[in-house]
């Protein structure tokens, strides 16, 4: 292994020194209640510490030997640490089991990936590879579309699943929505969450003040919204870059606080309940029907399934999403779309060519709006219950990162980031509150490996050749 | 000037916050010519090409298109009076194929005459048809002028505005865009307005020509006339002809 190892062993070392010093206080030991009057004591986790810190130590040992060049020693150590924690051998607790096989799998990426990358990034220069790359990214773009499709009728498909589904097609509505803006016009939007909280604020008030159903409700709640964009746009679109990122921070924090507190209207905190589900073809998802309606398993002569309206929620979403993605790529195409792409890459030469900068901006700050507010409608008439909680800025944020992390601009990106960001933490749930770990990691790891995102590959909008045979030159 | 001006400039005054970049400049651009503005560093070349395009706006002044007093217009209209600009340091899209950088150019321009419009402009630069779906970004300087230019062709202007089209280029890639600009006017019945530090080239392709010092007109005549005079050659042609 050569003289480096020595150095390598100090380094890890000192590291486990250092997070055994730091970790002493958080996972070493906790004061807790006696009970029965006898005050506060301490309950010790010293073996918890003490494999953390063996795990610190192996772990960074590896990725030294990693970086390196000593792939093969790295990787014998990552599979001993998976192999560790997937043994039966009793730890103090079962993160622990995680800790000690995640760390060990990270270990192992880490190790092949030189090796993965390179391998891939030969097969994709070769002719053949260009073609297959181009007709894979096309594909998988249909086998996503046909596996969402057909997921309800899947074994998988149980309530747990079809909740998780329709959270993720909401965000990735939400992502395809906001990609308008930040990822095609470049205008980086930091409140994007106030119009999914106009939009659904619009559902919520009018069905239950006005009794209007969904679909009727579903284009006013997109066109209040594009009215917000608009009402926003006009002062502020002649910033740029950081100060408009700034000023939308601001408009969606004011949105929420008039939400909190308009009290007469919004009812504050307390929030809006018992509002109104979506109807097919006018009958409801219940099991006995309200006064003067059906329902539909009555209308349809099935027996009731609670995961009906579920299934139906998730159809609506999908097509919803479906929807944004086809008006996105269609505006690609058009005059206006050209234009939200040439802005982000250069104002200066937009105006040079006769493109109005304020209306192109205005045009894409709207339609993005638009998209949030049918989202924002049809989370009010899934959750039957809102309040201004659910509009707060780490909203904003994660759409934001699915954005950035699957790519600006990409709309296969945005799905790929969407199910990782959004699916990852629910799938961890098992971890408590160590799901949000899994989330943390999914970021740094994105940012770490695909620096411009899950697909940075912007694919031009119109192609002269046939796929395969251009790029010649 | 036997045509009448199809750009005439009167006492423009521009400034940029305290500071008076323009002081009352007068020029005019007939028909068919191409007209260049030579001047040193900081002379106000470019302010006044960009001022005609409305952007920084001249505090006094009238500019006249055609007839039409375009002073108080936006860029964006004035560019769709038939106003092209090729502006400095070429901002070329790079991130868009050179494609989709002419097809920007036709976006006010009607799509009926897009086919012939793009081959007109390949016919002029056949290096941008063998790289069209090329990234804009990953063309050398002199094809991202190019482009920067056929970009501009494509809006069918009546007037096109270059700003330093030589900036950073090599020689003989200066040369070939001498060239073009100079069959853009000759044969495509272009007006030009050239800004240009290189002088000499400048003056050689150009039928008039102007000399900005300070921010006010020092000089003007034909293009022979200024590149004989002595003292343009003293102050901008001395130091050989790049």
């Amino acid at each position: 292994m050569g003289p480096r190892l020595p150095l390598m062993l100090k380094d890890a070392g000192l590291t486990a020194f250092v997070a055994a010093a730091l970790g002493i206080f958080i996972v070493g030991f906790r004061t807790v209640d006696m009970g029965g009057g006898k005050g506060l004591g301490f309950d010790y986790h010293l073996v918890d510490l003490l494999v953390a810190v063996v795990v610190i130590f192996i772990g960074r040992l590896g990725l030294s030997m990693a970086a390196n060049g000593l792939r093969w020693p790295a990787i014998v150590l990552g599979v001993a640490m998976i192999v560790a924690g997937a043994s039966p051998m009793k730890l103090p607790s079962g993160f622990l089991h995680w800790f000690v096989a995640l760390g060990g799998m990270l270990l192992v990426i880490r190790a092949i990936w030189p090796w993965a990358s390179d391998a891939m990034g030969a097969a994709a220069r070769t002719p053949s590879g260009l073609a297959l790359g181009r007709a894979g990214s096309k594909w998988f773009g249909w086998l996503l579309l046909a596996f969402a499709v057909l997921l309800p009728f899947s074994p998988v498909a149980d309530q747990k699943t079809m909740d998780l589904g329709v959270l993720i097609l909401t965000y990735v509505m939400l992502g395809w929505g906001l990609n308008i803006v930040v990822g095609l016009a470049g205008l980086l939007d930091l409140g994007y969450v106030a119009f999914y909280a106009v939009g659904a604020y619009a559902y919520a008030l009018l069905s239950t003040q006005y009794g209007l159903g969904f679909w009727t409700v579903l284009p006013l709640a997109g066109m209040m919204a594009a009215l917000f964009g608009i009402m926003l746009g006009f002062p502020v679109l002649r910033l740029r870059g950081d100060y408009l990122a700034i000023v939308t921070l601001g408009f969606g924090e004011i949105i929420r606080l008039v939400l909190l507190n308009w009290f007469d209207l919004t009812n504050g905190p307390a929030g809006i309940g018992s509002i109104p589900g979506p109807t097919l073809f006018g009958a409801v998802f219940a099991e006995t029907p309200p006064p003067g309606k059906q329902t539909v398993s009555e209308m349809l002569g099935i027996a009731f399934n609670g995961n009906h309206r579920l299934i139906f929620l998730y159809y609506i979403i999908l097509g919803l999403a479906l929807i944004t993605n086809l008006f996105t790529q269609r505006m690609r195409r058009l005059p206006v779309g050209r234009a939200w792409e040439a802005l982000r890459e250069d104002e200066t030469a937009c105006q040079a060519l006769g493109i109005n900068p304020t209306n192109t901006k205005l045009t894409a700050f709207a339609i993005g709006a638009m998209f949030a507010g049918f989202a924002g409608s049809f989370f009010a008439a899934k959750q039957r219950f809102i309040s201004p909680e659910s509009f707060v800025f780490i909203e904003s944020a994660i759409i934001l990162a699915i954005v950035v992390l699957g790519g600006m601009g990409s709309q296969i990106g945005v799905v790929l980031a969407a199910v990782l960001l959004i699916g990852l933490p629910e799938w961890f749930r098992d971890l408590g509150s160590y799901r949000m770990l899994a989330f943390g990691l999914a970021m740094v790891l994105i940012m770490v490996f695909k620096p411009r995102g899950l697909i940075s590959h912007r694919e031009p909008s119109i192609r002269l050749h046939p796929a395969g045979s251009g790029g010649g030159g | 000037m036997a045509e009448p001006s199809i750009l005439s400039v009167k006492g423009i005054e521009t400034f940029y916050g305290a500071i008076q970049a323009l002081h009352g400049v007068d020029l005019e651009v007939a028909r068919g010519e191409i007209v260049t503005l030579i001047g040193a560093n900081g002379a106000g070349k470019s302010t006044l090409l960009m001022t005609i395009c409305g952007n920084p706006r001249a505090r006094s002044g009238t500019i006249v298109l055609d007839g039409e007093d375009i002073t108080a217009l936006p860029t964006h209209q004035i560019v769709r009076r038939g106003v092209a600009q090729v502006p400095e340091g070429r901002r070329i899209f790079p991130r868009m194929s050179v494609f989709e950088n002419l097809q920007m150019g036709a976006i006010l321009a009607d799509p009926a005459n897009f086919k012939s419009d793009i081959d007109r402009v390949f016919a002029m630069f056949p290096r941008l048809a063998e790289r069209r779906d090329q990234r804009g970004g990953t063309l050398s300087g002199g094809e991202q002028q190019m482009l920067a230019i056929g970009r501009a062709l494509m809006s069918r202007p009546r007037l096109l505005l270059l700003d330093e089209p030589s900036l950073g280029l090599a020689p003989l890639i200066v040369r070939q865009i001498f060239e073009s600009i100079g069959r853009i006017a000759r044969e495509e019945g272009v007006t030009i307005f050239l800004v240009e530090q290189n002088a000499f080239h400048a003056l050689r392709l150009a039928d008039r020509a102007y000399v900005l010092a300070n921010g006010r007109v020092r000089l003007s005549g034909s293009g022979k006339e200024l590149l004989a005079n002595q003292e343009v050659r003293a102050a901008y042609l001395e130091g050989g002809h790049a």
